[in-house]
C-alpha cells in the first residue's frame, strides 16, 4: 500500500479507531461509568468523524457526528451509559464500517435505523433535537469585487498577543496588500524602559487603506484576533461622502455556558438489561496497552518484510565473508569478519524483535465475538484473558486470527452449557472462556480454556466411526481419540446451528498450525472443560536449522524438530533393506531413506546418519548421506509454482550463494508413518 | 501422481497488451530454434546462469529454483511444457527473469532459454492466431504468432502455461 | 531560510494530508501524535509555526497549548489549532490559552497553506 495515500492511510486508521472504540465499548459494558473508557470511546468517534469528513466520508461524518454527539453528553454527564445505549453505539460502528469500506454504495435506510435506535438508547422515546450541522468555517472568504473606498482602520491588541504568536507586523502587511496603505503608530501607551517587558505589545495604529476590496476583506485580516481586539473601521470616502463609524469589536469574555449545561444533571434511565457477557481484564494490562499505542511508529508490513529481506541477506553474505576470512591468514581481515558477524548477529536479533507483536491485539477481537455468541445463544459467557502482552512474529499473528476464531466459536457451541443445565450441574451460571498466551522456550503456547462440558468421547468415536476416520473399534490412545475433531469433515454437533456446526473449520485450524510448524494439544475432563492448546514457534523468519547432504543436494531440517542423529552402519543399512524401521533403543522407529524419496540416483555414503525427527509424539528417522553442521536459516517462502510440492515448507540461502529447500518435519512424520502403516499391513 | 492439465473453468487471461499504434514492445529469445517473445514489461532483468537447485517433486518444467538476489524463484524451462525436450546449457544460455501474475500473486519467475537476442517492436498487422490444426504444440499456449523477415515469432501465452492444475 | 513547523495530530490521515499540504509549499515539517508528544518535539527544537489538534489522548491540545506558553523559549511562536468543532467557547479557551488561529476540519490544503502563510507573515 503507498503510505502517501491519504485516503488509504485513513481507512487503516479508521480500522484501528474501531477498534478502539469497541474495546472501549466493551469494557463499559460492565463498568458503565468507567470515565477513561467514555472518553476513549468519545475520541475515537471524534477523530472518525474529524478524518472522515476530510477526506469525503461525508456519510460516515454525518452518520458518526450523531454518536459522538451521543457520547459527549455521556461524557459531560448530561446522560448515564447504559447497555442499551453501548448496544447502540456498537451496531451503529458495524455501519460505520461499511460507511468506510463501501461509502458509494446505497446503504438504505439502515443508518435511519441505527439512529432511531440511538435516540431511544439515550432519550427513552423523545425526540433527538435535531443534530447541529458541522458547517466548515472559512476563515479566509473569497471577496467578491466592488467598487473603490477607502477605510480608516483603527486597532490595538491584546497585549499578550505577541505571546500567543500573533505578528502585528503580519497584520499591516496584509493591509498594505488590499490597497494603497498609509499607516501611523500610537506609542502613547508604551511604558517607561524600566518597567518594559519586551514581549508585551503597547502599540495601537491608524491606518487609511484605499481598496476594491469589501469591508470583510478588513476583517479577515483580524480573523485570529478580532475577537479580542480593539478595531474601528470607518469608510472615509463612501458615496455620501460622511464618515460613518461601521462596528466596533469588543473582547467577549467566555460564556459560562459549559457549567449551566453540565448542571442539568440526567435523569432518564432506561430498566437496565443484564449484559450477557462480562469480561475481566486485568486493568494495567490495559493501560500499558493504551499507553504502549500512543508510542508505535507505524510501518506497512511489506516494508518490514523488505528489511527482513536484507538483513538476511547480510548474513547470507557475512557467512560467506566469514568463510573467506577463515580460510585467509590476514588477521585483520579475520577481526573485521569477526566485527561483522557480531553485528549483523544483533541486527538480526533486533529485526526479529521488529517483528513481534503482543498477543493481545489477536485476544481483542473476541470481546466483541463473545458479546454477540453470548447473546445469540443465550449462555452467559465470562471471557478471560491473559497474557495479552506475549509478543509473536506478527505473521503467526495474522495467520492464527482464524483458526482461534473458530476454537472460541467451538467452545461456546459445544463446550459451553445454557445457564440451565450449568446450574443443574451445579456450576456457575457463567461459563467461562478463558484465552490467555505464554512463552515456553522458544515456542508460545496459546490456550484456549472452557469450563464447559468436555469432549464427549464416545460421541467423538460414534462419530468418526460412521464417517469412516477410523475402523469401528479401533484402538486408540486418549489424545489421538481426541485429535479427531480435527479430521476434515468432523462435528460433533448433534444440531447444526450457524455458529459452528459446519464441519469446516476445525480442520482448517489443525492445517493453520501445522503450516506454522506448530502442534495442537487438547486436554479435555468430562463435566469440567476443555483444553486447546497451540503451540507455535516463536518466529518464522529465522531458524536454527540442521544443514545436511542427501546426494548433490543438501537441505535444512529444523533443529528444533531434531532428537537425535545416529550413524547408520553399512551392516545396519543393508539389514534394514525392505523394511522400514530401525531399532532406537527400545523402540521401533520408521524411517525415510531421502535419497530414495529424492530420487537423486545417487550412491549412499558410505557413513550415512539417520535424523531422527519427531512432532511431539511421534517420531521418523531421516536417512541422509551426511550431517553438515547447523545453520542458521533465514526462511524464504517457495512460490505458488512449488505449492504442491508438500515435503518442503521453504527455502534458504547457503553462504556461497546457492538455494537449500527446508524439510516440512510435519509433513515427513506424516508420510512415515504412512509409510508404517502401509508396511505393516503388508507384513 | 501429479501430473499438470490444464485448467478450463476459468477464463484464462491471454490479452496481448497492444497499444493504440497495434504495436508490441517485445524481448526475444530462442528455444530450441524456434524464435519466441515476451513483452518487454514484464521482463526484470536478463542473468548469466546460476547455480540451480532441483525441487524434488516439483512438475519437471518448474523443477528447481534459483537465487535472484536474496529471493528463491522457480526456474521454469517452457520448453517442457511445449513438449520439447530438454537442452544443454551452452555458453548463450540465459535466463529470463519476469514477473507473472498467479492467481493475483506477483511472482518472479526465471525462464531458461537458449539464447536472448532483442527487444524490438512487433506490429499487430503482422500478427495471426495459431491454427487450432497442425500445430506441434498445444494452441492454447500461444497467444499468436508474429510474422517477421520469413519466420514466425511465438508470442507464448505464460498465463495458460503456468496456470496448471495438479491432479492426484 | 525554511520555515520549520510542528504538526500535531492524533490521526494518521490528518497529519499525513497536512504533511503532504504544507511540505509542497515549502515548509519542514515535523509530526507528533499527541499533546505530549507535541510538548516533548517543540521543547527539543526551534519551530516557526505549530498546528494541533485539540482533541487527543494523552495530552489534549488545550493542556499543550498552556504548557507550551509557558516556557520562555515559545512565546511568541505561532500556534494554529485545526479542530472539528467550530464552536465559540472552545475558541475562546483555545485562545485564552495562548492559540493564535484556528482552522475548521474538515479544512481545504489551500486554506490551511493561507493561514500559514498569513501566520508567518510569509
Amino acid at each position: 500500500m503507498s503510505m502517501t495515500d491519504p485516503i488509504a492511510v485513513f481507512r487503516m486508521e479508521a480500522a484501528e479507531l474501531f477498534e478502539q472504540i469497541e474495546s472501549g465499548l466493551l469494557d463499559l459494558t460492565h463498568r458503565l461509568d468507567d470515565k477513561d473508557q467514555i472518553d476513549a470511546v468519545f475520541r475515537g468517534l471524534h477523530t472518525l468523524k474529524g478524518s472522515g469528513a476530510m477526506f469525503g466520508f461525508d456519510a460516515l461524518a454525518a452518520f458518526t457526528h450523531h454518536c459522538e454527539t451521543a457520547f459527549d453528553r455521556v461524557r459531560k454527564g448530561e446522560k448515564p451509559a447504559t447497555s442499551e445505549l453501548i448496544a447502540a453505539v456498537l451496531a451503529a460502528q458495524d455501519h460505520m464500517r461499511a460507511l468506510v469500506d463501501r461509502p458509494t454504495d446505497d446503504h438504505g435506510n439502515i443508518g435511519d435505523i441505527l439512529l432511531s435506535q440511538l435516540q431511544r438508547a439515550v432519550e427513552g422515546d423523545a425526540p433527538v433535537t435535531a443534530p447541529a450541522q458541522t458547517v466548515p468555517m472559512e476563515p479566509v472568504v473569497k471577496a467578491a469585487k466592488s467598487a473603490t473606498n477607502t477605510w480608516r482602520i483603527r486597532f490595538s491588541l491584546p497585549v499578550n498577543s505577541m505571546v500567543n504568536g500573533t505578528n502585528p507586523l503580519g497584520l499591516l502587511d496584509e493591509l498594505r496588500d488590499l490597497g494603497e496603505c498609509r499607516i501611523a503608530v500610537n506609542t502613547s501607551a508604551v511604558p517607561s524602559l524600566d518597567v518594559l517587558v519586551p514581549t508585551d505589545l503597547h502599540l495601537s495604529w491608524d491606518v487609511t487603506v484605499t481598496t476594491d476590496q469589501p469591508r470583510s476583506a478588513i476583517d479577515d485580516v483580524f480573523i485570529f484576533v478580532l475577537d479580542d481586539m480593539q478595531l474601528d473601521v470607518e469608510t472615509l470616502a463612501d458615496s455620501s461622502g460622511t464618515a460613518s463609524a461601521e462596528q466596533t469589536f469588543q473582547a467577549e469574555q467566555p460564556a459560562p455556558v459549559a457549567q449551566a449545561v453540565a448542571a442539568i444533571i440526567p435523569a432518564v434511565s432506561a430498566a437496565p438489561v443484564p449484559a450477557p457477557a462480562v469480561e475481566r481484564e486485568a486493568p494495567s494490562a490495559n493501560d500499558a496497552r493504551q499507553a504502549k499505542a500512543a508510542e508505535n511508529v507505524r510501518v506497512p508490513a511489506e516494508r518490514l518484510d523488505e528489511l527482513m529481506d536484507r538483513v538476511g541477506e547480510l548474513v547470507i553474505a557475512q557467512s560467506r565473508l566469514r568463510q573467506l576470512a577463515g580460510s585467509s591468514m590476514d588477521l585483520q581481515l579475520r577481526s573485521v569478519s569477526e566485527e561483522i558477524e557480531r553485528l549483523s548477529g544483533e541486527l538480526r536479533d533486533t529485526m526479529m524483535v521488529l517483528r513481534m507483536v503482543p498477543v493481545g491485539s489477536l485476544f481483542g477481537r473476541f470481546r466483541r465475538l463473545v458479546h454477540d455468541l453470548a447473546r445469540e445463544t443465550g449462555k452467559v459467557i465470562e471471557l478471560v484473558t491473559e497474557g495479552e502482552t506475549t509478543e509473536v512474529d506478527k505473521t503467526v499473528i495474522e495467520r492464527l486470527a482464524d483458526p482461534l476464531v473458530h476454537l472460541v466459536r467451538n467452545s461456546i457451541d459445544h463446550g459451553l452449557e445454557t445457564p440451565e443445565e450449568r446450574r443443574a450441574a451445579g456450576k456457575d451460571e457463567a461459563g467461562k472462556i478463558m484465552l490467555s498466551a505464554r512463552q515456553a522456550g522458544g515456542e508460545v503456547i496459546i490456550t484456549i480454556k472452557d469450563d464447559g462440558r468436555g469432549i464427549d468421547r464416545e460421541r467423538v468415536r460414534a462419530k468418526a466411526e460412521s464417517s469412516g476416520l477410523i475402523q469401528p473399534g479401533a484402538v486408540l490412545a486418549d489424545q489421538d481419540l481426541l485429535q479427531l475433531i480435527f479430521a476434515p469433515g468432523f462435528s460433533t454437533a448433534a444440531q447444526v446451528t450457524n455458529l459452528s456446526g459446519r464441519g469446516v473449520g476445525m480442520d482448517v485450524v489443525k492445517k493453520t498450525v501445522e503450516t506454522l510448524r506448530g502442534a495442537i494439544d487438547i486436554t479435555s475432563l468430562a463435566g469440567q472443560g476443555s483444553d486447546v492448546s497451540l503451540r507455535i514457534p516463536l518466529t518464522l523468519a529465522i531458524i536454527d536449522g540442521l544443514l545436511v547432504r542427501v546426494g548433490t543436494g543438501r537441505y535444512v531440517i529444523p533443529l528444533s524438530a531434531v532428537e537425535e542423529c545416529l550413524e547408520l552402519s553399512l551392516e545396519e543399512d543393508l539389514r534394514s533393506r525392505g523394511r522400514s524401521f530401525i531399532s532406537l533403543r527400545d523402540s521401533l522407529v520408521p524411517f525415510l531413506r531421502l535419497r530414495d524419496l529424492f530420487r537423486t540416483g545417487t550412491k549412499p555414503d558410505p557413513h550415512q546418519k539417520v535424523v531422527v525427527i519427531s512432532t511431539g509424539t511421534e517420531r521418523v528417522g531421516m536417512v541422509v548421506d551426511q550431517i553438515i553442521g547447523d545453520h542458521q536459516t533465514v526462511i524464504k517462502s517457495m512460490s505458488k509454482l512449488h505449492h504442491d510440492v508438500a515435503t518442503f515448507s521453504g527455502a534458504t540461502i547457503l553462504g556461497d550463494g546457492s538455494v537449500a529447500l527446508i524439510l516440512d518435519v510435519a509433513h515427513l512424520v506424516a508420510a512415515g508413518q504412512q509409510q508404517e502403516a502401509q508396511v505393516r499391513a503388508a507384513g | 501422481m501429479i501430473e499438470a492439465v490444464q485448467t478450463n473453468d476459468r477464463q484464462l487471461q491471454s490479452d496481448t497488451h497492444w497499444n493504440s499504434d497495434g504495436e508490441l514492445e517485445v524481448l526475444t529469445f530462442d528455444l530450441h530454434g524456434e524464435t519466441f517473445a515476451l513483452e518487454a514489461t514484464m521482463v526484470q532483468e536478463i542473468l548469466d546462469l546460476l547455480p540451480e537447485t532441483t525441487v524434488p517433486g516439483a512438475m519437471p518444467f518448474v523443477g528447481s529454483v534459483i537465487n535472484f538476489r536474496g529471493k528463491v524463484i522457480p526456474l521454469a524451462d517452457i520448453r517442457l511444457a511445449f513438449g520439447m525436450e530438454a537442452a544443454e546449457t551452452t555458453i548463450d544460455s540465459r535466463i529470463i527473469v519476469i514477473e507473472l501474475d498467479l492467481q493475483g500473486e506477483p511472482t518472479l519467475v526465471g525462464l531458461r532459454t537458449d539464447k536472448v537476442n532483442e527487444v524490438t517492436t512487433l506490429a499487430k498487422t503482422s500478427s495471426e492466431a495459431p491454427p487450432s490444426v497442425g500445430m506441434r504444440w498445444r494452441p492454447d499456449y500461444i497467444n499468436c504468432l508474429v510474422k517477421r523477415g520469413g519466420q514466425f515469432i511465438i508470442l507464448p501465452n505464460l498465463q495458460a502455461i503456468f496456470s496448471f492444475r495438479k491432479e492426484t | 531560510m525554511t520555515a520549520r513547523i510542528l504538526t500535531v495530530d492524533d490521526s494518521a490521515s490528518i497529519r499525513l494530508t497536512t504533511k503532504v499540504t504544507l511540505s509542497s509549499a515549502g515548509y519542514e515539517i515535523i509530526e507528533a501524535v499527541n499533546g505530549a508528544d507535541g510538548l516533548e518535539k517543540a521543547k527539543s527544537g526551534q519551530f516557526d509555526l505549530i498546528v494541533t489538534d485539540l482533541n487527543m489522548p494523552v495530552m489534549d491540545g488545550l493542556t499543550m497549548i498552556e504548557e507550551l506558553r509557558k516556557l520562555p523559549a515559545h512565546t511568541g511562536v505561532p500556534i494554529i489549532f485545526l479542530t472539528t468543532e467550530s464552536d465559540a467557547d472552545l475558541k475562546a479557551r483555545a485562545k485564552a490559552a495562548g492559540a493564535t488561529g484556528w482552522l475548521t476540519k474538515p479544512f481545504d490544503p489551500e486554506t490551511l497553506v493561507k493561514i500559514v502563510r498569513k501566520v508567518l507573515g510569509r
